[in-house]
């Protein structure tokens, strides 16, 4: 095959996987391609894609935050906490509560940078951890009697659910940082060689502690919104979503070894799987089925991609 | 010449635990020279090399830039002094654009300095491409250019850093001849443009197409700096290997039998070409050559470790397929890999695991591993092999170099194979260790094993092989019984300046 060809296919491989989801169910499913059902597919994910975009940033650098979860939970616990128990208000609430989401962001990279512990075990850790003092704080009960003014985060504005709006948001920022500014090349530089960076004057402490914030700030906007969609912070929500966010990220062409990613592949790699999910629940697949075709779906998406990286290597 | 010194090096020591790498070297180069550095593989002209430009710190001696001492403590210290290394390896970043890599850590901004001024730096790295004469675009990814591309990368790099010094590892090792031409018309402006050029390679013909003076280096010494155009090759070559055959090596006579091993016609990719020779019962053969000319290649494919595109393996002239190390074990060939850290070795573990990883696979029953069996055979490997270890549980990290290159060997006798590959066995052992493991080398060959070892230092495969095979740039050059090679004989066939088939 022609090198630009395979050039192509590789860097929107994301989207070809999305056509190659979402033809196939516009035909099976007439419903598929409505607009009450395509929004209700970008509110369940936009969620997730905002915390697969902070994700991206780790997995850039070559590390991984499995913190994810448990980070939403205690950001939407402390949130709604506040709120209700303190009456501090919600916007104060809320930004009291994205501090402490940002404070575990730099724990991780304290332990990964100064602890010198792997980023797997790192954050496992603290996953393990933030779960844990979550149901302390909530005592394992959710926390409701939220605001209209916190509920209003996961209405509707118009016809489009608000958490749309953040996405945009969250992307846009998440996109001129990482592909347009000074912190996003040393990004890139730090997980495609840490040693040439170094010698470049990098700092790759300076990189890991941003890159770390980013995902659990990220991973904060999504537990507020879902404690907002709820109307009630969960002790339990979030599960899996470190699941989620890391196989966006790498349908979106994000690579486990560091060096490679995109926000736009970050967000098209959730809309495959919520597309995915939902064209399954439309046809009416059992849901135990849905996790099996997920998972064979995901697999041939990185297989592909790296037979077509294998190609590009030896073309 | 009577232009004032760019470059001082004067009277520079280093040592590691064991060696001395660099004795007291002074070297000169002026301005717009390209000065060519040779000599044999641990002669030690990348330590010299690596302590210029900060990558290692020298015991003692002084470092002159235009006159000026400097103190290179790092190697940003040395890129701000104006002194750049392009390694080997290259340092670029694969998944950056060309004007990215060239510009890391030195980004035009704006926005207070916040956001990177793409099109400004795509203009700058593309002006400094122009005046290179280098016609990639500046946008392409690294890892979308030839390897000889990105050494031009690297070059323009230290170019951006006005470096007043650039030193080239062996550039030409991996690219092709046109390739090479490209980058030798980038160096010789370079050389106009006033910059001095330090030149590592083992090439003789472009040291002495390029190079303006040659600088011999010889066991970790200077053995003399002459301009080129009063040197011939011959002379280069004396002065390089210009040392006596003090080193003992112990060596029984063997009675050489049958052919057992015979390689036809081997080629795999551009590293290995059309490669035939063949080894018999009780012999010792040396495959020499210089890094990178394809021995260690030929060792891998009849070890099936990598894979043949054309050519055959005959083992008792019948023809075998290797598709994995595995299979050649079976057949009874063995591989002690050049490498023994990454390749050889389970450092973290024991000397019991590390010897019997093999043994495991003959003495089980009923797939259960007999342990007091193996550990019997270990004691007697241990004492047999003189394996200098306190205990069988001792982790091979902590062994001498020499005692973790027996450990590997005993591995290997605990299946007796028949035809014994190794990949530089001595490498980076002290002569003492050395001696042990060539008298046992010696003592397989004479139990009937067949023997082909790869190595750099010459003395070591004049001592030990029957028969001495010569590689140069994946191709079979020369072969030589052991009464007519000399130093000068093989180094000639390897670098290109004898043919015989």
């Amino acid at each position: 095959m022609k090198r630009s060809i395979l050039n192509f296919l590789r860097s929107n491989s994301g989207f070809i996987i999305l056509l190659a989801v979402g033809l196939p169910l516009t035909i099976l499913s007439p419903e598929f391609l409505s607009g009450s059902n395509l929004l209700t597919v970008a509110l369940q994910v936009s969620m997730i894609a905002i915390t697969a975009i902070g994700m991206t940033f780790t997995l850039i650098t070559g590390g991984v935050d499995l913190s994810v979860g448990s980070v939403a939970a205690l950001t939407g616990a402390l949130a709604a906490g506040l709120a209700t128990r303190n009456e501090l208000g919600t916007y104060p609430s809320m930004f009291l509560a994205l501090l402490a989401a940002a404070a575990v962001g730099g724990l991780n990279a304290a332990l990964i940078v100064w602890g010198r512990i792997p980023p797997f075990v790192a954050t496992l850790a603290t996953m393990a951890a933030m779960r844990g003092l979550t149901l302390v704080y909530t005592n394992g009960k959710p926390i409701s009697g939220l605001d209209e003014q916190f509920t209003f985060w996961a209405s509707n504005l118009g016809k489009i659910p608000v958490p749309i709006f953040v996405l945009l948001v969250v992307a846009l920022v998440g996109y001129v940082i990482l592909h347009r500014s000074l912190i996003g090349n040393y990004i890139f530089a730090v997980g495609g060689n840490e040693e040439t960076s170094r010698l470049a004057g990098i700092s790759s402490t300076k990189v890991k502690f941003t890159v770390y914030i980013i995902s659990a700030l990220s991973a904060g906007i999504t537990g507020l919104l879902l404690t907002a969609r709820l109307w009630s912070a969960q002790p339990n929500s979030g599960t899996g979503l470190e699941l989620d966010g890391i196989a966006a990220a790498v349908l979106g062409g994000a690579s486990l070894s560091g060096g490679a990613g995109s926000v736009v592949g970050a967000v098209t790699g959730t809309f495959i799987i919520g597309i995915l999910a939902n064209g399954l629940n439309l046809l009416e697949v059992p849901s135990y089925n849905q996790q099996v075709i997920k998972g064979l779906v995901f697999i041939v998406a990185v297989v592909l991609d790296y037979i077509l990286k294998r190609r590009l290597k030896t073309e | 010449m009577d232009k004032p010194y760019r470059l001082q090096l004067e009277h520079i020591v280093k040592s590691f635990p064991g060696v001395l790498a660099v004795q007291d070297v002074s070297l000169e180069a002026y301005p717009g020279e390209i000065l060519a550095l040779v000599g044999e593989n641990g002669a030690g002209k990348s330590t010299l090399m690596n302590i210029l430009s900060g990558s290692l710190p020298a015991d003692s001696g002084k470092i002159k830039l235009d006159g000026q001492e400097v103190w290179i403590s790092s190697p940003s210290r040395a890129q701000a002094l104006g002194i750049a290394m392009i390694h080997q390896e290259l340092s670029l970043i694969p998944q950056m654009t060309v004007a990215r890599n060239i510009f890391l850590g030195r980004e035009p901004r704006f926005a207070f300095g916040q956001l990177v001024d793409s099109a400004k730096m795509t203009t700058q790295a593309q002006d400094l491409l122009d005046q290179l004469g280098l016609d990639f675009p500046v946008t392409a990814l690294i890892s979308d250019l030839s390897i000889a591309q990105r050494q031009m990368v690297e070059i323009a790099k230290a170019i951006s850093f006005q470096s007043r010094v650039i030193i080239l590892d062996e550039p030409t090792s991996a690219l092709s001849e046109r390739e090479s031409e490209i980058l030798f018309r980038l160096m010789r402006s370079l050389r106009e443009k006033g910059v001095t050029l330090i030149y590592i390679s083992h090439r003789m013909e472009e040291i002495f197409d390029l190079s303006d003076r040659v600088a011999v280096m010889r066991d970790g010494q200077m053995v003399g700096v002459s301009p080129t155009n009063q040197l011939t090759v011959q002379a280069v070559v004396q002065m390089m290997v210009g040392r006596e055959l003090t080193e003992f090596f112990p060596k029984t006579k063997v009675e050489i039998g049958d052919v057992v091993l015979e390689a036809r016609g081997l080629t795999s990719g551009k590293r290995v070409n059309k490669v035939s020779f063949s080894l018999r019962r009780g012999e010792i053969v040396g495959l020499a050559g210089l890094v990178g000319s394809g021995r260690t290649e030929v060792a891998r494919l009849l070890f099936g470790a990598d894979q043949l595109d054309s050519g055959e393996i005959l083992l008792d002239n019948r023809q075998i397929r290797l598709r994995s190390p595995q299979e050649a074990i079976k057949l009874g060939i063995g591989l002690v890999t050049e490498d023994r850290k990454t390749q050889g070795l389970f450092l973290g573990q024991s000397v019991r695991s590390n010897a019997s990883v093999l043994l495991f696979q003959k003495l089980t029953k009923f797939g259960f591993i007999l342990y007091q069996k193996v550990d019997t055979w270990i004691r007697d490997a241990v004492e047999q092999l003189s394996i200098r270890t306190p205990n069988l549980e001792q982790k091979l990290r902590n062994l001498s170099g020499g005692n973790q290159q027996k450990v590997i060997l005993a591995r290997w006798l605990a299946v007796n194979p028949r035809v014994l590959i190794l990949d530089e066995p001595t490498r980076g052992i002290d002569v003492a260790s050395k001696a042990e493991i060539h008298s046992l080398i010696s003592e397989l060959a004479g139990k009937g094993m067949a023997i082909l070892m790869t190595s750099s230092e010459l003395p070591e495969i004049l001592g030990v092989s029957d028969r001495i095979l010569v590689m140069k740039e994946g191709s079979l050059m020369a072969e030589f019984s052991r009464e007519e090679a000399t130093q000068n004989l093989i180094m000639q066939a390897a670098t290109g300046q004898l043919a015989v088939s």
